[in-house]
């Protein structure tokens, strides 16, 4: 954990944790993982057309450590999902995570033996982006939720603290 | 004491690519021992994307089946597409109007040359080059917007149906297949000028992952990475479907089978599929607009205008949606040319609106078989380059 450690609760932690919450926002890293077709998606969302650089977020981190946001992008099957558990669990706090596609959602149109129905079974997801794939817009749109969310979340606040530690204890 | 030999040997390591590595195309996991930076076995593991494909259409309708189908090898979801309802329409034995086949080729086509743009970005993204991601990209989005006019959707238009298609190509289309038409061979000389010539993409291919024409028909590949082999073999022209015979083009081979000379099929090859591309659009003008399926009440949907003026087209619209299709007991095998290799699709029906069994003959499982073969020997950089030219998609490899 980083700053939120070391600090109390006053009104000049209350202006810092806004600019702290303003720098996540405008910086989120995103873990280069890709599972399914919603994969070909982000990659698009990343390339030249619609540019996710132009929101601070083209450093596609490939390992999980230096990752800020994990966009679940396609069918989570269960012989993959103890990976995907262990990359989240990679990932150091403050972190996201974005369920991008009917499949992540919901499992989507997969209603078989092998696919886990819906990512949140498992992991705290933040934002659901629908869609069989989402659109890059609808993707950037998500992103963009997101952003509202971090800039929401005062991480110093005893609420913020109660959900970590929540957290915590499911992992 | 000890002679040379042993004092050289050194102890293995188990390396673990994947599953999550920017590099395997998805979520393949290949487990490499390793010799210091030498390959001595790659084992690939697959069914990280096992999604149950062939069981769920055994309980679908084949209408239901088809939005799977295109999620099968989804950088090209309509070519796959095309395959089923080929089989569905041999099973039934109904012939499309010409109209339907050229359009259908078209799609292919393109769909073709999108899939070889993304297989062209990543590969070189992954062997160190950026740009020629950009580049590809442009194109690609070019036949995203195509996909998005025809039916709304960019990546699976499921605009083919068993039968005919979902609708008439929708105005503005024609201009716009044509402006890509006739711009898209000198894009292609953009990719030749980043890659074709550069000294690191040469240094980093040739030679890497060599396949005589033998090997690769022992192994089974088929598609470009038979072809870059020498193996003279393409289905649109060995076994024409859909009209094929109509078109002229050249079916590009490679001499060395390596890398080097699987890149260079597969751009030729996106040169040919824009020749067809062209030769489709022309074909098309001749033909009269609003052909666009075979009047054959057991699978085509009445017009509106008898679905609501005449009890006879009311019936058989809620007969096809309610209970699906009812092809003739038998099976039925029919392969296409997917951009990746020979995509078959064999069906085996009991009368029911459901398929008994649908096996579904994955071009990326055949070619992926042959990593070890490749890897062997090889340095672990390679083990990229090689993940790379196989062009797996992983939904086809694990369906």
């Amino acid at each position: 954990m980083g700053i939120e450690e070391h600090l109390g609760y006053n009104i000049l932690t209350t202006s810092l944790e806004k600019l702290v919450d303003w720098g996540r926002k405008s910086s989120l890293w995103p873990a280069t993982f890709g599972l399914a077709c919603c994969a070909i998606e982000m990659i698009c969302t990343a390339a030249n057309r619609w540019d996710i650089a132009r929101f601070g977020m083209e450093a596609f981190r490939a390992s999980p450590r230096q990752a800020d946001v994990i966009i679940i992008a396609g069918t989570v099957c269960k012989k993959m999902m103890p990976a995907i558990e262990r990359i989240y669990e990679q990932m150091t706090e403050p972190k996201w995570v974005i369920a991008m596609g009917a499949c992540a959602c919901s499992g989507g149109i997969f209603d078989s033996y092998a696919v886990v129905q819906g990512i949140d079974k498992y992991l705290p997801v933040d934002v659901y982006v629908p869609g069989c794939p989402p659109r890059p817009e609808g993707l950037l749109y998500g992103i963009l939720k997101l952003h509202e969310k971090i800039l929401q979340d005062p991480f110093l606040t005893k609420k913020y603290q109660e959900r970590l530690a929540l957290r915590q204890e499911a992992v | 004491m000890n002679s040379a030999e042993t004092m050289k040997r050194t102890e293995t390591m188990l390396l673990n690519l994947g599953p999550s590595h920017p590099s395997t195309h998805g979520v393949l996991r290949v487990l490499l021992e390793l010799d210091g930076e030498l390959i001595l076995r790659a084992d690939p593991d697959i069914g990280y994307l096992h999604r149950g494909i062939e069981k769920m259409c055994e309980y679908r309708t084949y209408h239901r089946c088809m939005p799977l189908m295109n999620r099968l090898d989804y950088l090209a979801g309509e070519v796959n597409l095309f395959g089923f309802c080929l089989a569905m329409e041999k099973l039934l034995g109904i012939e499309v109007p010409k109209r339907v086949q050229y359009i259908r080729v078209m799609i292919a086509e393109l769909t073709r040359i999108a899939s070889h743009l993304f297989w062209l970005g990543t590969h070189g993204h992954d062997l160190g080059a950026m740009t020629p991601l950009f580049y590809a990209f442009r194109e690609r989005e070019k036949i995203m917007d195509m996909c998005e006019m025809i039916s709304g959707a960019r990546m699976f238009p499921l605009y083919l149906r068993i039968g005919g298609l979902a609708a008439d190509l929708p105005e503005g289309f024609i201009p716009a297949a044509w402006e890509f038409v006739k711009s898209f061979p000198d894009k292609c000389q953009d990719y030749h000028n980043l890659l074709t010539k550069n000294q690191i993409w040469i240094e980093r291919t040739k030679g890497v992952g060599v396949m005589t024409a033998d090997e690769a028909l022992d192994w089974g590949w088929s598609g470009p990475m038979a072809r870059g082999s020498g193996v003279n073999w393409d289905l649109r022209r060995d076994n024409p479907y859909s009209s094929y015979e109509e078109f002229d083009f050249v079916v590009p081979l490679g001499k060395n089978g390596d890398t080097y000379d699987r890149y260079l099929v597969r751009m030729e090859e996106m040169i040919q599929a824009n020749r067809i591309v062209r030769q489709a659009l022309e074909k098309l003008a001749e033909t009269p607009p609003g052909d666009i399926k075979a009047e054959d009440p057991r699978v085509s949907l009445p017009s509106k205008d008898a679905v609501y003026n005449d009890i006879a087209g009311l019936i058989n619209h809620f007969k096809l949606i309610q209970e699906g299709i009812k092809p003739p007991v038998g099976e039925v095998y029919q392969c296409i040319e997917a951009p990746k290799g020979e995509m078959g699709f064999y069906i085996v029906s009991d009368g029911s609106p459901q398929a008994f069994r649908l096996k579904i003959r994955g071009p990326s499982f055949v070619n992926l078989s042959a990593m070890d073969k490749l890897a062997r020997g090889r340095l672990l950089a390679d083990s990229i380059a090689l993940i790379g030219t196989m062009d797996i998609v992983l939904a086809d490899v694990d369906r």
